[in-house]
């Protein structure tokens, strides 16, 4: 009777609009429908469940508070062993902007050690820090077109400015120079390299002149130079004829935006002369600037720094601080947990039932 | 101006997740292949699984507070069947109707003496009885049966394979007003009589020797719902004259003899509670004189002009007394696979199950008992034609002072809710069932235009909400529709989802957030007009307990997270707003902001979002009230919410300053070389894919070889791709900002330490948060068999087993129990309930042991109590034994 009843509802499914052979069509298919017995169609893979518990975590805690901790202490007392000095240059007068400066200081440095000198520039940023790589990759399209975005310091004069926009037209331009006096009154001028100031692949990647590093002026011809250069970009530097143009390490400096609006970058190094001999040792110091950056107007500050380099770069007392706190905390969590798994432990076993 | 509005536009539109929608929809889509696929679903009689019609409600189903389930063909199969009867006391169980076709199987009942039979007079009077007291038409057919209809008075019952073998009228089908009438003849049939048909006012019955007797139809003392019986009387060839009566057992035992009733009583009240639809059959033989007088007062009370109907009753009532019990039956509407145990899961779950039918209240009552929807305490408040029917007062005043009365049961005077109590020990609150019929409906809902209307419609409603169980019977199909829009548009407009098999429940499956069809014998109509399409009922429970759970629970953490990844993606961003003079300069590099969504935090999620189980299915199954924790949205609530939107910042301010603090000295490696803006996007960005992705992980409680492979795969991704992108002078692009800027981050100490340190730190709150969780028992899975006992001040202590736990040291665990359950007592005296939660039903007998325990337990320390003279409380500082939710 089942069978027939079924058979007879069949009949009134297919009057529903099934097509009349989906009786046999079903029949056919009807092995093909099972649901597959696989894991994943189950959902019943095989699965790892963690349970993070007091007792789990502990040991993760101890061992983060043990290993950051050391760290901590590490990055402090290498930050606290670097020595800076910081001259803010910048002058207050503005009608009578200081155009060659110069400061005493007296700089102490025992350890035989490589410095930098930094300079840092507190200003606002620049609404546009748009550049084009192409161009100064030595794409020689992108140099006598630049793009749009270059705006408003694209063209100048009816020709396209090399290197064009408002970061390359706001390079930091002043000169420092510094100078050691002796006991005896000289000024002998330290030695600084400004080769390695910029990242290797900018260098020598990144950055390219048009054509090679033939003749620049050629290379160039054609462009005009940013509105407020006072040298177009192919004499950048007149010491170095290797280090113009594009690949001026001061220019590519300068053309890796920083960050934030106070920023720091590196001006020169002063390498280490020998392992016995201090790189800058103690005495008075004389740094001579050529004031030509203006910061007045825009209420910026210049400032010039003199530091040691660690293993961790700069100054930075933060990540030291930072890694105590932290392992501290870590470590305190895990004495925390310490006492509640043992706590809970306890609960646990007297509640138990002996078995 | 403007072009600056556009550009923070561009560069902040990541704050609203439009990938997001992207995912959900994949995982909606992917994840109803789950529900095909599984093989749970697939039923092997009619050789089909589930059928997704909308991948749209997934998550839905985890949400339903309110089922609303058809009768018949959904809870029942629709086909009655004659289980047992008792006769004269003695309990005759038909067992197999092949093989003892004519003997009456003697099963050990309670009371019976074993093997032993009541006299074959009785038997034969009691089988007769059976055979004359209806009102069924035979109906020669040897076609099949039409199909039967639910809510159709006429209901037709075929007779064919599964009936009498022996007898060459086996192609006969039985016509009644009721089902039951039709198992009751049908039953007669298997015990020998043969009920033939009813010619010119004399019944035929072919009895046990093959021979056919005929009676004389003389009066038919037609059934009705006050009397709940119905009586023939009839005269034998003999020339005796007979008043059979069947009908309800408090009808019927009132007007029998005391002393046959007791033997009886015991009966009847087991097959009542399992569920049976039982029937007493009491006999009277009728003088000549008594029957004239009868036949008088019958004739002329049918030809009165005035009260005909009290009237009748009044001469039925007169007639049908001092007879005597012969016996009871007990019929079943043999219910769906498990129709019980899925009810009994919805209602744990927290959902309320309400049964449409069309059928009449009598069976619709007793299939919700059947299914345990009404238990034996439950308190019936019932709102039907027959209780508004008053002979003082309009049905309105009726219909108005019950309203009242039950809204001062069921809602004032009930006690608030406890949440998580489950109802079958919450012995202190009453529970209610509601029964309302069709016509009282519709007056509630649409009887009168005035503004008591709507206060009618509130009332009907709060007393629903209050109740376990609410049974509408006699409903046309758009009735029903109506009762679902009705609860659908209440306050709090709860989800509900709508379960039925036929025609006549499409439009009520249209009307619920959530339509199932059942794949059952009465057509596609419902099954086309469904969300989603079940081959059996019991199937329910899966798919919601499990499937919705799991669906709901995916579901809302991915949208949680998405917003979070978004919201600690773009803080960065904006915060950086503020440190370059507002000029719209990117943090990030273009391809970030672009890979971000789509590449580097996008698959990790979908991969949760369709595997995830934080409580395995079998967890899930077993324990229903693991619904009630997510019931009424909680994951997507504002606490939640907060919770996520206050983690994103705490994140986003975290990444931002905690890079800003190392940039104050930018010079960050060891020859002196500063890094640049590009750098620092890059350090965010770093330990922004890094916390996002291991803050998923830390989620994510059911790692499968798949959850490993896209969350490692996603970091590894990144960090070959941003190798890959700075490694190269892209030809086509006029800019190369991230030239080895990610090289040159990794050459650089500080910035590996500051990207450890960040993401441990972003990462360190929520590891806390998680291990000073409770400890949730039965949600772990563990393999040693440890009982957590939670001591605390509430007096319901739970034994959670964590799952899966082999039976066998279960039971081990169990028996030690046992044995130290009095010392164990003895020290925790304040609980009264031990709840056992996720026990496998292996373990159910060794838990009886532990209730005799504990009961023995219990009268000794009532019997100390009552030495010392202290009085009451002692049941509820006593344990009342296992439980098993």
């Amino acid at each position: 009777m089942i069978t027939a009843m079924m058979a007879s509802s069949y009949n009134a499914k297919e009057e529903d609009g099934h097509h009349s052979g989906a009786a046999g069509h079903g029949a056919s298919a009807v092995k093909s429908r099972k649901p597959d017995n696989t894991a994943f169609k189950q959902q019943r893979l095989p699965a790892w469940q963690p349970i993070l518990t007091a007792g789990t975590v502990l040991p993760a805690f101890f061992v983060i508070g043990l290993i950051f901790i050391p760290i901590g202490i590490g990055l402090y007392v290498t930050s606290n062993n670097i020595k800076e000095f910081e001259i803010d240059y910048t002058g207050v007068d503005s009608n009578s902007p200081c155009y060659t400066c110069a400061r005493n200081f007296s700089f102490n440095s025992t350890t035989s050690c490589t410095c930098s000198l930094n300079f840092t520039l507190d200003q606002p940023f620049e609404s546009n820090v748009f550049m084009d790589d192409s161009q100064l990759n030595g794409d020689p399209s992108a140099l006598k077109a630049p793009s749009k975005e270059c705006e408003p310091y694209r063209t100048s004069e009816g020709l396209p400015i090399a290197p064009c926009g408002a970061i390359a037209n706001s390079l930091f331009n002043d000169t420092l120079k510094l100078y050691h006096v002796d006991s005896n009154g000289t000024m002998n001028e330290v030695p600084l390299v400004k080769k390695g100031i910029a990242w290797w692949t900018d260098k020598h990647v990144k950055f390219r002149n048009p054509n090679g590093n033939a003749n620049l002026t050629i290379a160039f011809q054609g462009t005009s130079k940013p509105v407020n250069w006072r040298n177009p970009v192919f004499e950048l530097d007149p010491s170095d004829p290797e280090n113009n143009g594009f690949i001026n390490e001061d220019f590519i400096v300068w053309m890796r935006t920083a960050a934030l609006p106070t920023f720091r970058k590196l001006y020169r190094i002063i390498q280490k002369k020998s392992s016995t001999t201090p790189t800058l040792p103690s005495g008075r110091y004389i740094l001579s600037v050529n004031y030509n950056y203006p910061v007045l107007s825009f209420d910026g500050r210049k400032r010039m720094i003199l530091s040691t380099i660690s293993w961790m770069g700069g100054k930075n007392p933060f990540l030291g601080i930072a890694y105590i706190t932290v392992g501290s905390i870590c470590f305190f969590l895990g004495v925390v947990l310490l006492i509640i798994h043992h706590k809970y432990d306890n609960r646990n076993t007297s509640a138990d039932i002996p078995n | 101006m403007f072009t600056d509005f556009l550009s923070f536009m561009v560069l902040f539109n990541f704050i609203i997740p439009v990938s997001m929608y992207v995912t959900v929809e994949m995982q909606k889509f992917l994840g109803s292949f789950f529900i095909t696929w599984d093989k749970d679903f697939y039923d092997n009689e009619i050789k089909e699984g589930a059928l997704v019609n909308t991948s749209d409600l997934n998550e839905e189903l985890g949400q339903v507070e309110y089922v609303f389930t058809d009768k018949t063909g959904t809870l029942t199969q629709n086909n009655m069947e004659f289980i047992e009867c008792c006769i004269d006391g003695f309990q005759y169980k038909h067992q197999d109707a092949s093989s003892e076709l004519d003997g009456f199987c003697v099963t050990d009942g309670p009371v019976s003496k074993l093997h032993q039979k009541a006299g074959r007079e009785k038997e034969e009077l009691f089988l007769r009885a059976l055979c004359l007291c209806h009102t069924v038409q035979v109906k020669e057919s040897t076609e099949q049966c039409p199909d039967q209809v639910d809510g159709m008075s006429n209901e037709v019952d075929c007779l064919g394979i599964d009936g009498a073998l022996s007898h060459p009228q086996e192609r006969r089908g039985f016509i009644a007003s009721s089902p039951d009438e039709i198992a009751l003849v049908k039953g007669a049939m298997r015990y020998g009589f043969t009920f033939l048909g009813l010619e010119s006012k004399s019944m035929k019955i072919l009895n046990r020797s093959n021979v056919v007797e005929k009676y004389e139809l003389l009066h038919v003392l037609n059934f009705d719902p006050v009397r709940r019986r119905m009586s023939v009387i009839v005269r034998a060839s003999s020339g005796d004259t007979l008043l059979f009566c069947k009908g309800a057992d408090s009808s019927i035992f009132p007007r029998v003899r005391k002393e046959e009733v007791d033997r009886i009583r015991l009966h009847v009240e087991r097959n009542a509670t399992d569920g049976y639809r039982t029937l007493c059959v009491a006999y009277k033989l009728l003088s000549a004189e008594e029957y004239t007088q009868a036949d008088a007062e019958l004739r002329e009370a049918r030809l009165a002009l005035q009260d005909r109907e009290e009237k009748l009753m009044a001469v039925y009532n007169q007639v049908e007394t001092g007879m005597s019990l012969i016996g009871a039956t007990a019929v079943e509407d043999r219910l769906q696979e498990e129709a019980a145990e899925t009810m009994e899961a919805l209602q744990g779950a927290g959902m309320k199950v309400w049964v449409l039918t069309g059928d009449k209240m009598e069976t619709a009552k007793s299939t919700c008992y059947a299914c345990r929807l009404f238990q034996k305490n439950t308190e019936l408040l019932e709102l039907t034609v027959r209780t508004l029917d008053d002979k003082d007062r309009a049905r309105e005043d009726k219909l108005h002072e019950l309203l009242l009365e039950y809204h001062k049961k069921a809602v004032q005077d009930a006690p608030p809710v406890k949440a998580g109590v489950t109802r079958s020990w919450s012995s202190a609150s009453q529970d209610y069932g509601f029964i309302v019929d069709g016509a009282s409906l519709s007056m509630i809902l649409n009887s009168s235009p005035e503004s008591s209307n709507s206060r009618y419609k509130n009332l009907f409603l709060q007393i629903c909400q209050n109740c376990t169980a609410v049974l509408c019977c006699r409903m046309a199909p758009l009735q029903k529709a109506q009762i679902v829009k009705m609860v659908k548009n209440s306050k709090g407009s709860p989800i509900t989802l709508s379960i039925g098999d036929g025609a006549n429940d499409v439009s009520m499956i249209l009307e619920a957030h959530v339509g199932i069809g059942i794949k059952g014998k009465e057509g596609r109509q419902a099954v086309r007009n469904s969300d989603y399409a079940l081959p059996k009922l019991k199937h329910l429970k899966k798919l919601l307990l499990a499937h919705g759970h799991l669906y709901y629970v995916r579901i809302a953490h991915l949208v949680q997270y998405f917003f979070y990844k978004n919201l600690c993606f773009i803080l960065p961003q904006f915060l950086y707003q503020f440190f370059c003079g507002y000029s719209q300069q990117p943090l990030y590099d273009a391809a970030y902001l672009t890979m971000y969504n789509i590449c580097f935090t996008s698959m990790p999620i979908l991969a949760y979002s369709l595997l995830e189980q934080h409580i395995c299915i079998e967890v899930l199954l077993d324990n229903a009230t693991l619904y009630r924790e997510i019931a009424k949205n909680a994951m997507l609530r504002w606490r939640p919410f907060l919770y996520w939107t206050v983690l994103g910042l705490f994140h986003g301010l975290l990444f931002f300053f905690g890079v800003w603090y190392l940039f104050h000295n930018p010079a960050l490696q060891d020859n002196g070389q500063v890094f640049g803006n590009w750098s620092y996007g890059t350090i965010v960005f770093t330990v922004l894919v890094f916390t996002v992705t291991l803050k998923l992980a830390l989620d994510t409680r059911h790692w499968t070889w798949i959850n490993h492979f896209v969350i490692w795969g996603s970091l590894a991704f990144y960090v070959f791709f941003s190798f890959f992108w700075g490694g190269i002078i892209w030809p086509f692009l006029r800019q190369q900002r991230l030239y080895f800027v990610f090289a040159n981050m990794l050459s650089s100490v500080s910035a590996w330490l500051v990207i450890i340190l960040l993401i441990l730190l972003s990462l360190l709150p929520e590891i806390l948060l998680v291990v000073f969780r409770k400890p949730r028992g039965p949600h772990s899975r563990q393999s040693l068999p440890v009982f957590y006992l939670l001591l605390s001040s509430s007096p319901t202590v739970t034994i959670h087993f964590p799952i899966p736990m082999s039976s066998s040291s279960l039971k081990y665990s169990l028996v030690s129990m046992c044995s130290t359950a009095a010392k164990m007592l003895s020290c925790l005296l304040p609980w009264h309930v031990l709840l056992m939660t996720a026990a496998p039903p292996s373990t159910k007998r060794t838990c009886m042991k532990f209730n005799a325990e504990l009961q023995h337990y219990q009268t000794e320390r009532e019997r100390e109590r009552e030495r010392e003279g202290v009085r009451g409380g002692a049941g509820q500082q006593c344990p009342d034994g296992v439980l098993f939710a």
